[in-house]
């Protein structure tokens, strides 16, 4: 069973959001532990860039491991302010430290985030 | 035919392993254990460990099998050595793939053929329908028989250690033959040097009843060498380097054997070594003599982003002229490796084609297959 923080708030798509998710805010988004879980090794982390704009539940990246491929789909809208550059040479930090410093990039909402799901009920997601 | 999910006689060990367990050809098996990468690696620089018993057992007895076998398949089964083993095809009339094959001799009236656990029925209802005046049964033996392979350069003596009666017959083995040996007292194993990764390796036919014993077995010898459980996902990308074919990817019933590249397991014979008629045999004989209108090729690309099966090949003005059968990011080569057929004209090695990987030109390089031969 993955592990589920009860600090972070998740979207329906196996993304996790850290920060008030509040409009003007800045949160860091990164893919969940089960998510990656499920992708295998991650070999390439195709992220957003800083300065891009992105629109929650659209996708804005993708996530390569050697079985598979899957998007990354963002799960706020507003303004990419910083990407995780170590994500270029080790990508299975997405895997092996899901939330932490596999985190893959930071968002300034342009408007507050209204769909996520906090950790209870994303654990109930994926049960 | 049930559709319940079948579940092999090693699945207890798989939970206890930790193992990620998928839907497979109505089979519940471990697509991997902890890394596929790791796993990949453990096969390439030391030993894996594999359970495929999801594959079909069928075996043929008989005065005839070989005769039987020679119509039924594309290659000249009877002319296998006692104790070797053959990779060949069963073709439709029309010279496309139902599957392909491994099929061991055991001896001079009875032979056991390996089929894929996606078309194991299909193959058995086909040798059914053909074996109609041969002196020869078709059994279907694959509940019964579990499948454990040991793969990696260090298989060898993991596998000699496992035996208590045929360890030397395990050492002398060629590659593609087969003995008969003992494993920790008593457990009788067929063994063939085979398997699907490109690497040395053996293949253990055990007792479906006796699985579990020879998988704690082979973790027990392997322990010193580092032996590593090993899952599909594995399986699949150490095959793709290999430049093996898979079957629903790059062979299929629309495939002949020589749009694959395969067509020298076709044998039609010469006046010295005559065969007689075989189910496709007009067709593949016309495959052979006109050529494939598409190849059968190794890509591999520059970039991270990896081909997968089903996207387009793209000639240089972005027409689709060609589909990628399998693709991945190759652990062993640390770039994206491929399969794909193209039309005859890009198959030239060091040509550059596109890919359309998800809306999006990424270009890849024609090479030879496979992308991996282990020193020999």
């Amino acid at each position: 069973m993955s592990n589920v923080p009860d600090e972070l708030a998740y979207s329906a798509e196996h993304e996790w959001v850290s920060g008030e998710p509040d409009a003007g805010a800045e949160v860091t988004v990164g893919i969940t532990e089960h998510a990656a879980q499920a992708l295998g090794d991650i070999v390439y982390v195709e992220a957003p860039r800083v300065g891009d704009t992105v629109v929650a539940g659209e996708v804005c990246g993708e996530l390569e491991s050697t079985k598979a491929v899957s998007e990354l789909y963002s799960p706020v809208s507003g303004t990419v302010t910083a990407v995780n550059e170590s994500l270029e040479a080790s990508p299975e930090t997405v895997g092996s430290d899901a939330y932490g410093d596999g985190w893959i990039f930071k968002v300034e909402l342009t408007e507050t985030a209204t769909d996520l799901l906090d950790a209870e009920a994303y654990a109930a997601t994926i049960a | 035919m049930s559709d319940a999910i079948l579940r092999s006689p090693l699945h207890d060990q798989h939970v206890a392993l930790g193992a990620t367990l998928v839907p497979f050809a109505g089979w519940e098996m471990p697509v991997r254990y902890t890394s596929d990468i790791a796993e990949h690696t453990a096969v390439r620089t030391g030993a894996g460990l594999f359970d495929l018993s999801h594959m079909g057992e069928i075996a043929i007895r008989g005065e005839d099998a070989g005769a039987f076998l020679d119509f039924a398949l594309v290659g000249r089964l009877s002319a296998l050595a006692l104790a070797g083993a053959k990779y060949t095809m069963l073709c439709t009339p029309d010279g496309g793939v139902i599957d392909d094959l491994i099929v061991y001799r055991r001896d001079h009236d009875h032979f056991v053929i390996v089929a894929n656990a996606s078309n194991k029925d299909v193959v058995v209802e086909e040798l059914a329908a053909r074996v109609e005046g041969f002196d020869a049964t078709v059994e279907d033996e694959s509940a019964q028989i579990a499948l454990i392979a040991v793969q990696g350069p260090l298989a060898e003596g993991i596998v000699a250690r496992m035996c208590t009666r045929g360890d030397d017959d395990i050492h002398a083995m060629k590659y593609y033959s087969t003995a008969n040996v003992l494993l920790q007292g008593d457990i009788h194993a067929f063994v063939a040097r085979t398997g699907y990764t490109g690497e040395d390796g053996f293949e253990l036919f055990v007792g479906a009843d006796e699985a579990a014993a020879v998988w704690a077995l082979a973790l027990a010898e392997g322990a010193a060498d580092g032996i590593v459980p090993c899952g599909l996902s594995s399986r699949d990308t150490l095959r793709l380097e290999a430049g093996m074919p898979l079957y629903g990817q790059e062979l299929t019933r629309e495939t002949t054997p020589f749009d694959a590249g395969l067509g020298r397991i076709a044998v039609f014979g010469t006046a010295a070594k005559p065969r007689g008629d075989f189910v496709g045999r007009e067709a593949l004989l016309k495959a052979k003599v006109e050529g494939p209108d598409r190849v059968l090729v190794g890509l591999v690309g520059d970039g991270r982003r990896a081909a997968r099966t089903g996207y387009a090949v793209l000639d240089e003005a972005g027409a689709a002229v060609g589909e990628v059968t399998s693709g991945a990011p190759s652990p062993t080569l640390g770039r994206p490796i491929a399969m794909a057929y193209v039309p005859a004209s890009l198959a030239e090695p060091g040509t550059v084609v596109g890919i359309d990987v998800r809306g999006r030109r990424e270009d890849m390089t024609v090479t030879a297959l496979p992308f991996y031969s282990r020193a020999s």
